[in-house]
């Protein structure tokens, strides 16, 4: 057990835990941002540089701007009366807990099984590269395609309307 | 010394719980898609725990795993965010529980 993961671990879910109780949406997507950045350290912790640099570029880079772009189009920055929780929220918080129990017991049951210790895997970037394009070629082509379709799609979801005449 | 990679697991479960928890607990249709993005963040967190801790990391398997997840991850965001625009245009509102058209 490392100082390193203690501390990255403790800055991820302060960071989520942040995000999911601040009332504030611009507070939370701060939040979020911190929770983004740990889960990017937690994989450098890990020996996956790209992974790493990956989540950087499109979590903190990207993601969290989406979102504050959204707060801002959808003027939600004002507090609702009504409170920011929902009205069944005891049964959300129930359901989330039992969840979390449940993983937990599975990994601390499995504890004996997964592999605790290895050396760190020698895998540069052009090995990553040369993956891409050579055995996972054609799931990089599909989530080029998804990609361009997401995007097409978000923008014509999200364009303005014309007034249509009602009936 | 490294980590075992329990502890790697139950940070991971954890942040799973939070996402679900932001998910269900929220009025806000975009704190939803906020905890479904910390919900996809926890299982990219386990690939790239398991493919650290595998007996042949060389192969890269869920390394890829991982990346493909963040980008489909990106795009999900992508599409959600707009449809809450789209929602918002429609209704002039992102609560979610006001959004009870289709209730029977």
């Amino acid at each position: 057990m490392s100082v390193v993961f203690y501390l990255l671990a403790a800055m991820t879910i302060a960071g989520g835990l942040a995000a999911v109780l601040l009332k504030q949406l611009v507070h939370a997507a701060l939040a979020v941002t911190v929770a983004f950045a740990g889960l990017a350290l937690l994989y450098l912790d890990l020996d996956a540089q790209f992974a790493g640099f990956a989540q950087i570029l499109v979590y903190i880079g990207a993601v969290t701007i989406l979102i504050v772009f959204a707060i801002l189009l959808t003027r939600s920055s004002d507090l609702p009366k009504e409170g920011v929780f929902s009205g069944t929220w005891a049964v959300g918080l129930m359901i989330a807990a039992g969840v979390f129990a449940v993983l937990g017991w599975a990994v601390l049951a499995s504890v004996r099984v997964v592999p605790q210790q290895s050396p760190a895997p020698a895998v540069t970037v052009r090995d990553i590269g040369n993956a891409l394009v050579g055995r996972y070629a054609l799931p990089l082509e599909i989530v080029g395609l998804l990609l361009t379709a997401a995007t097409v799609g978000a923008v014509i979801v999200a364009m303005h309307e014309k007034e249509r005449p009602k009936g | 010394m490294t980590t075992p990679l329990a502890c790697y697991l139950l940070v991971a479960a954890l942040l799973f719980a939070i996402g679900l928890a932001g998910a269900l607990v929220r009025r806000n249709a975009i704190m939803v898609l906020i905890g479904i993005e910390l919900m996809l963040n926890a299982a990219n967190l386990n690939l790239i725990a398991f493919w650290r801790f595998e007996p042949h990391p060389e192969a890269l398997t869920g390394m890829m795993f991982a990346i493909f997840s963040i980008a489909v991850a990106a795009a999900e965001a992508a599409v959600g965010l707009g449809l809450v625009i789209s929602i918002y245009r429609h209704t002039n509102t992102t609560d979610l529980d006001k959004m009870n058209r289709m209730k029977g």
